[in-house]
């Protein structure tokens, strides 16, 4: 038997991002329910949150900001030969969404598959996704977190209506001769299964904060830190802390514990809300295209939620 | 060793005072954490997780929720402690 014979190292090559139009804000939540503005921002720190619209599918936005990824990327779709979308806001159960998405980008019969690591999704399918290019079995992966919460949220649960939102992210991983996706360092705690989850397709999303609150600002720092560590890359050197955007206090308390004080903190929740799967890519591309972020600057990103999972990395800017 | 209460609350002022932002000098027995202090129940289990780290003392989710005073607090870790 042979065997594949892969790159020396993997690299994001290109991002890309999409938002629904439509805003929505604390305000016009408070017309709807009872809430405010300073709860919310207090609480989950988000000022405004984009929802997609009812003729809007996780296909459609993945499509979206696959497509600018690849754009990015100057990869034409010939050159991608395996698409991962991670997500858990889907429409359908089958088929999945990875090879619809394929096909309306043109990338004829590549291998597809959907993640689903909630929240964490994203970093999962990145690291499978540069193992991948590493190990043979593909040239050059499209990887996408596309998600659409609001199709899943009791739009009357002030707990849970206020965090959630829609939205897509995207990296195209390729070839590289040096590293620029450091080891992944991820698990999970499925004694904690309950905390976060859509129990059945009759279901809303339900969430238990304030223990998930408490797992997420004890138990993330160190996978961070080992994230860093494996990696061989000091917090004091990172460019950015892109973590999942679950909760602006979230990101702050593991920031604070990270002990990087140079580094950008992304706060994109800000006016995305928590978009789960999609948080980190599209915290990500925001902030290289708003140039707050140079080619070849070392970011550490991690996701973590319902599962309970988490995976976090270093990547290196393309 | 063994914390006295007045260690525990001058401890436990220390932390509100950094989570919260809360004058230590504020955080007496008689305050209610919600209604006087103003503190909302996420910043609760962030004052929870650093009395743990300070204290050894472990205060879960369904155990915070009954401690509304500041003095329900110490003496649950006093408490503790004692039976440790």
């Amino acid at each position: 038997m042979r065997t594949n014979t892969g790159a020396p190292g993997a690299r994001v090559l290109g991002l890309g991002e999409y938002q629904p139009s439509n805003v929505v804000t604390n305000d016009d939540l408070a017309r709807r329910i009872d809430t405010s503005d300073e709860w919310i921002r207090s609480r989950v720190g988000i000022r405004e949150r984009r929802i997609a619209g009812a003729d809007e599918s996780v296909v459609d936005m993945a499509v979206a900001a696959g497509g600018k990824a690849l754009a990015a990327s100057g990869l034409s779709a010939a050159d991608v030969d395996l698409v991962i979308v991670a997500t858990c806001t889907q429409e359908t159960q089958i088929p999945n969404a990875s090879a619809r998405v394929a096909d309306r980008l043109g990338i004829t019969a590549p291998g597809a598959y959907d993640v689903n690591a909630a929240c964490a999704g994203f970093c999962y399918a990145l690291s499978a996704a540069g193992d991948a290019v590493r190990a043979g079995s593909a040239r050059n992966v499209l990887v996408i977190g596309a998600e659409k919460l609001s199709s899943w949220v009791d739009w009357t649960d002030r707990t849970t209506c206020v965090i959630f939102a829609d939205g897509a992210g995207a990296a195209v991983v390729g070839p590289s001769d040096e590293p620029g996706i450091g080891p992944v360092v991820w698990g999970s705690a499925g004694d904690r299964a309950e905390l976060i989850g859509i129990a059945d397709r009759n279901s809303f999303m339900a969430q238990d904060g304030q223990p998930v609150f408490r797992w997420a600002t004890t138990a993330l720092h160190p996978v961070a830190l080992e994230a860093c560590e494996r990696a061989g890359v000091k917090p004091t050197e990172l460019a950015a802390f892109v973590p999942h955007q679950a909760n602006l206090r979230i990101v702050e308390a593991i920031a604070r514990k990270l002990g990087a004080p140079q580094a950008l903190i992304a706060r994109d929740i800000e006016t995305a809300g928590n978009t789960s799967a999609a948080s980190i890519p599209l915290a990500l591309a925001r902030m290289v295209g708003r140039g707050e972020l140079a080619s070849g600057d070392t970011v550490l990103i991690l996701g973590f939620g319902a599962g309970m999972t988490y995976a976090g990395q270093v990547i290196e800017v393309p | 060793m063994a914390y006295t209460e007045q260690q525990i609350l001058e401890g436990l002022g220390e932390i509100v005072d950094e989570i919260a932002g809360v004058p230590a000098a504020e955080v007496t027995p008689d305050k209610s954490f919600v209604d006087d202090l103003d503190i909302d129940s996420l910043s609760m289990v962030e004052i929870a997780v650093a009395a743990q780290d300070r204290f050894g003392v472990e205060i879960p989710d369904d155990q915070l929720k009954d401690l509304k005073t500041v003095n329900d607090v110490t003496n649950y870790i006093a408490k503790q402690e004692a039976s440790a």
